[in-house]
């Protein structure tokens, strides 16, 4: 940021009655209703089109946590969505369905990744540390390309959600409420994380690693940590996009689906709780309802980023705030 | 050994093919500081330039001629028209604004050439091979390729070095602020950087083009691998980007051609058929990570970032 104020350093109490509040509480009430709304007039596609935007503002979530936060700008966050969807899918596959194996495997095997990655890039800074968690994401869908036994290129069908025991992931409004209950969970977790002793040390960091070093945080330590709780949370968010679509493929980690979370989080306000909800919802409903208006939904999406990128200080939720740019 | 040959030739073609990518990517970084993720339509709109040309000149040289120019001109009204109100704003920013305009250059690209892919049809005269040394037959047209990538490398060298233009691009890399206090055009300065960049990435796209299918979308995978040749390389220096693109080049190629043959030595035919072309693809992106973790500055860092 040009300003040289941290904005997420504010410590205003955050419940009066502003717009953004109202907004956001609508939105909240919105996501809450929509299966009744749903059940009512039978409109199942708009259930499964707003359960992916339920999920993908989980993943911006994570994002958020390290970019908004810590300022780590990860250009490979869709890496850990396909990690915790493959290991779904793989286990799916290998005959076991129990879902108690496979989310914990999932969040696991993607903590772990992010635990590789994030040792070897953040010693990097700025845009060095935006392409080489690029690179590494990259591997991994090259990776996922070369496992033939599991689709390779064209990706694995999953024929059977996740087994809870009682709870039934293939009825609609139960996933939904799931994926409700997981992206409200995650909000809530950032919450707590970067108001504790230890966001505050992450925040510190963004806005000034050496002081934080010299005043005797190990920061590489704590950034870390940061690094791989957003990675793990990510896998959580793959596991349940794996089963809301019954399919993965390595198209799920293509770079510019990084690019897309990136862009939920930057257009929804970056470093703000409910930014990611709100940037992955408008990107996502944007994309829709422009592909049914226009054959070309991308000629006017695009623009459209670009003016946000030009004009809008901390994005829709900088715009609610009344900040923007002169 | 003459196919271990030809295929050094091949990575020597892709690394300087690269190379006019990256030229153009390094420059924009280093004096806008511009994350710009839409270089790569800029190489797929030249080859889409190329393609429609060759149609209606029916002729592939003044094609390649009018591709440039055309890409040329579409880089710096670009730059005139949005990419100039990004330079003020952070990296984020550069992401969200430039993915945008990558999402509008492919659509935009299916509106007017509709969704199926076209093909450059190379004149005669450039299909055959000739044998380069005794014994290794290489295809005419790789070889002008290489030779023109060498001759623009060099060319860019002269104006870079040897020119007034060329210095202040080389001053405005180490400190924009100061040559712009010193009087000198700094956003007329920008838009040339950002068009010669854009007619690099547009030429880079004409040379491919008769080689690959012109289609939506082949920016962006070559996009990346720019990207990784100028973080080897080190931002802002076209010296690095050069050495870079050439080794990242020949990993790429000689990996696709001989690590499944080689794995096949240690692994079983089937493991080693499954591993090879993902190790392959991998590579670079592992030195990438190597070079990253043991220089974060590339291999030939500019001296003031």
């Amino acid at each position: 940021m040009s300003a040289g104020v941290d904005p997420s350093l504010d410590t205003a109490p955050p419940w009066l009655f502003t717009p953004r509040v109202v907004f956001t509480t609508m939105i909240v009430a919105v996501l809450a209703l929509l299966p009744v709304y749903s059940m009512l007039t039978g409109n199942t596609f708009t259930l499964t089109l707003f359960t992916r935007v339920l999920i993908l503002a989980a993943a911006a979530v994570s994002l958020n946590l390290i970019m908004g936060y810590g300022g780590m700008v990860s250009f490979g966050h869709a890496a850990y969505l396909g990690i915790g969807g493959y290991a779904v899918g793989i286990l799916a596959k290998e005959g076991i369905g129990s879902g108690f194996a496979q989310w914990p495997v999932a969040i696991a095997a993607s903590a772990l990744y992010a635990l590789v990655v994030g040792a070897l890039s953040l010693r990097t800074r700025g845009v060095y540390f935006i392409m080489i968690t690029l690179a590494f994401a990259q591997m991994i869908y090259y990776v996922a390309i070369g496992l033939d036994r599991y689709g390779g290129d064209d990706g694995l069908t999953i024929h059977k959600r996740s087994q809870f025991g009682f709870i039934d992931l293939s009825n609609r409004t139960t996933f939904y409420y799931l994926c409700f209950a997981v992206l409200l969970g995650s909000i809530y977790l950032v919450a707590r994380i970067v108001n504790s002793r230890f966001g505050l040390v992450i925040r510190g960091s963004r806005s000034n690693d050496r002081r934080m070093r010299a005043i005797g945080f190990p920061t590489f330590r704590y950034r870390l940590v940061c690094f791989v709780i957003a990675g793990a949370l990510c896998g959580l968010a793959g596991a349940l996009l794996a089963n809301h679509t019954n399919f993965v493929s390595p198209a799920l980690m293509h770079w510019t689906r990084s690019g897309d979370l990136i862009v939920m989080v930057v257009l929804g306000g970056l470093g703000t709780l409910f930014g990611p909800l709100i940037g992955a919802a408008t990107f996502l409903l944007l994309e829709e309802g422009l592909s049914r208006l226009t054959e070309y939904p991308d000629l006017i999406l695009g623009p459209v980023l670009l003016l946000v990128a030009i004009y809008l200080n901390g994005g829709i939720e900088g715009l609610l705030e009344g900040r923007r740019r002169g | 050994m003459l196919y271990f040959i030809e295929q050094c030739l091949n990575g020597v073609q892709l690394g300087l093919l690269l190379f006019l990518l990256a030229a153009g990517l390094t420059l924009v970084f280093g004096i806008m500081d511009l994350v710009n993720l839409a270089h790569g339509s800029l190489y797929m709109l030249g080859a889409y330039f190329a393609a429609t040309f060759a149609v209606w000149t029916g002729s592939f040289v003044l094609a390649v001629i009018l591709a440039v120019v055309a890409s040329l001109i579409v880089g710096m009204v670009l730059e005139v028209v949005a990419v100039r109100r990004l330079y003020d704003r952070s990296h984020l920013d550069h992401v969200l604004g430039t993915f945008g305009l990558l999402l509008f250059f492919n659509e935009a690209v299916r509106l007017i050439w509709g969704p199926a892919g076209m093909t450059l049809a190379l004149p005669n005269e450039m299909l055959t091979a000739v044998q380069v040394i005794p014994g290794v037959y290489y295809p005419i047209y790789r070889l002008v390729i290489i030779l023109a990538t060498l001759a623009v490398a060099g060319f860019l060298y002269i104006v870079v070095m040897r020119t007034r233009l060329g210095m202040l691009i080389r001053a405005g890399a180490s400190n924009r602020e100061m040559v712009g206090a010193l009087g000198i055009n700094i956003k007329l300065l920008y838009t040339l950087v950002f068009g010669l960049g854009a007619a690099l990435a547009g030429f880079a796209g004409v040379m491919q083009a008769p080689i690959l299918t012109v289609q939506i979308g082949m920016g962006e995978n070559i996009l990346i691998l720019a990207f990784v040749v100028i973080i080897i390389g080190g931002i802002g220096s076209i010296r690095g980007a050069l050495v870079a693109s050439v080794l990242v080049g020949l990993i790429d190629t000689i990996g696709r051609a001989f690590v499944t043959d080689l794995l096949r030595r240690v692994l079983s035919t089937n493991a080693a058929d499954t591993l090879g072309p993902s190790l392959s693809s991998m590579s670079i992106y592992m030195l990438m990570a190597a070079v990253l973790v043991f220089r974060p500055e590339g291999l030939f860092p500019a001296a003031s970032r």
